[in-house]
């Protein structure tokens, strides 16, 4: 699959010489929906907002479908639409009339059967003569997206974008984020909610500080990082772990019924039937075996916590 | 040129003057009928004529420069410090758009709100004075080119306007006091000749003057200066406005 977006060594600094991004490189595959990953302040609106033209960026190269951005801003913002993290709209203005506006501000001719679609598609048209002040939370959301869809991009950043909304609402969004990736649209998602980017996204990225500290798939990067543990519950309390069961470092719990063993996804120390010979042999009764895999959210908390810990060594 | 970008602003920014009538339309009348009543009938009363001319009839395009004046800064500096304060700047700033048409709209939709308060300002006079305009092509002419130059002027404003007080500075303090010392309702040949001599330091003069000049063929400074003056103003914030766009125009940095 071609790279829809690359950039190159791109820094950002900002007036109070503050740096934002420090050296980043990422490159974007079409049709995928791609998660960037970061604590507040990491740097995920700034790349964004660098890459959409928003803010200046100081030094490196943004290329989208293999043009500058700089050199064909043009062409490639065209090709853009960029959903903010606030709710920013004019709020004395109706659905309609916002939407459309985006659409000729990107150079469009008015299309207002592809603008009917798209606010059905939102469950937005029954309030396309709303002014957005009369709108919920939700529906300001679906405006913003309807906004930054009205030019037909190819690309779409979504900064944030149920950051501050609820879970139904939440899990709504992310029905439209997957609908309009089947449609074709490449998405790139900012956010610090960890089961967004495991529920949407194909790949994911780390940023941290202003760097990115790891790119990587989805599935592939919580089997490379991710711990598993296996717990066994014993009919029979047990007082020490001895015997067969000493090599494979468990922990008791208080019921002293249950033993507990975290192993690496990736590494091949663990050989679970051996280890349940093992609590065999031992003479254990098995009452139950249940297992627990890390989430995105603890490989990231994990990597942020090294990075964070490398940046003060450095 | 992204014609429809361009378009889509000026629309908007109609749309927003469309809403907004009454209180645009009506301050302007009323401010005027308040002119014409204590101007023209209470000095106007003592000062029957002005260079040949009913003082009533005089003070008209000082009192429609008065008002070009403010409209258009006040339009254009509201117009984008609006959407940097509600932050719906990001998408003009996103847009294909270059920063000339990005002005082209702002500017051309607060310049074309002037114009049509101006021209309502022109009737409203009819109702009071007799206006006669001896020369319509040249009004129109510093008509439209003085909105739009104010119109960047405010353009300058609303980008370095830090809140909505910073708005209001430049022409409360400034734009005012230079368009009511700049021969709005007198004619500088009234004062003693030092004022005189300090009233041609004031640019609004010739704005006026050359303005009156189209009305009622009468003028404090040349036609000539009037233009130039008008021009070097426009010029000076093209300038100014084209710089702060090189530098990222104190929103994309």
């Amino acid at each position: 699959m071609k790279n829809i977006l690359e950039i190159n060594n791109v820094t950002k600094f900002y007036k109070n010489s503050v740096k934002a991004l420090e050296n980043v490189n990422l490159n974007i595959k079409e049709g995928e929906i791609f998660a960037l990953l970061g604590p507040n302040g990491a740097g995920k609106s700034t790349l964004i907002n660098s890459i959409c033209g928003i803010v200046n960026f100081n030094t490196g190269t943004i290329k989208i479908n293999n043009m500058d951005i700089v050199k064909n801003y043009r062409t490639t913002r065209k090709m853009t639409g960029i959903v903010p993290q606030e709710l920013n709209l004019e709020s004395f203005e109706t659905v309609w009339n916002n939407v459309n506006y985006s659409r000729g501000l990107f150079g469009k001719k008015p299309d207002h059967n592809y603008i009917e679609k798209l606010l059905k598609q939102l469950s937005l048209w029954d309030k396309k003569d709303n002014k957005i002040k009369e709108l919920s939370g939700g529906m300001k959301r679906r405006v913003l997206i309807a906004k930054a869809l009205s030019h037909q991009p190819k690309l779409l950043f979504l900064d944030e974008p149920t950051a501050s909304v609820d879970v139904e609402l939440r899990k709504d969004m992310w029905d439209v984020v997957k609908k309009l990736n089947e449609n074709g649209v490449t998405i790139i998602l900012t956010t610090h909610y960890i089961e967004e980017a495991e529920e949407l996204s194909d790949r994911v990225a780390v940023i941290n500080d202003g760097k990115i500290i790891l790119v990587d798939e989805k599935d592939k990067l919580i089997k490379k990082l991710g711990e598993k543990t296996i717990k066994i519950e014993l009919f029979e309390p047990i007082e020490k772990i001895n015997g067969n069961l000493s090599k494979y470092n468990f922990t008791l719990d208080q019921t002293n019924k249950i033993i507990s063993h975290t192993y690496n996804l990736n590494s091949n120390t663990t050989d679970i039937t051996e280890l349940l010979n093992d609590v065999k042999k031992d003479g254990y009764e098995i009452k139950d075996i249940n297992t627990e895999q890390s989430s995105l959210e603890e490989i990231f908390i994990k990597l942020i916590k090294e990075n964070n810990n490398e940046l003060v060594r450095n | 040129m992204n014609w429809y970008g361009i378009k889509a602003i000026y629309i908007h920014e109609m749309e927003r003057f469309r809403r907004t009538l009454f209180q645009s339309l009506a301050s302007p009348i009323i401010t005027t009928s308040l002119y014409f009543v204590v101007f023209g009938s209470a000095i106007g009363s003592r000062i029957t004529e002005i260079d040949g001319i009913n003082y009533g009839s005089y003070i008209v395009p000082g009192m429609i420069m008065l008002t070009i004046l403010t409209q258009s800064i006040s339009n254009a500096s509201f117009a984008f410090y609006f959407p940097r304060f509600t932050n719906t700047i990001y998408e003009i700033l996103a847009a294909p758009l270059s920063s000339f048409e990005i002005v082209l709209g702002f500017v051309g939709a607060a310049a074309s709100k002037s114009l049509i308060i101006g021209c309502v300002i022109i009737l409203t006079a009819n109702f009071f004075v007799d206006v006669r305009i001896d020369h319509p092509l040249l009004m129109m002419f510093f008509l439209i080119l003085t909105s739009i130059t104010f119109a960047l002027f405010g353009f300058i404003i609303g980008m370095y306007a830090e809140g909505f007080e910073g708005l209001q500075i430049i022409p409360i303090l400034i734009i005012t006091p230079l368009v009511f010392l700049g021969g709005s309702f007198y004619s500088i040949n009234m004062l003693p000749e030092f004022w005189q001599k300090i009233s041609l330091l004031n640019p609004v003069l010739y704005l006026i003057s050359g303005f009156r000049y189209s009305f009622y063929e009468v003028s404090d400074v040349s036609l000539f200066t009037s233009t130039l003056t008008i021009l070097t103003i426009l010029i000076g914030c093209i300038i100014f406005i084209t710089y702060t766009f090189s530098k990222g125009y104190r929103i994309k940095d």
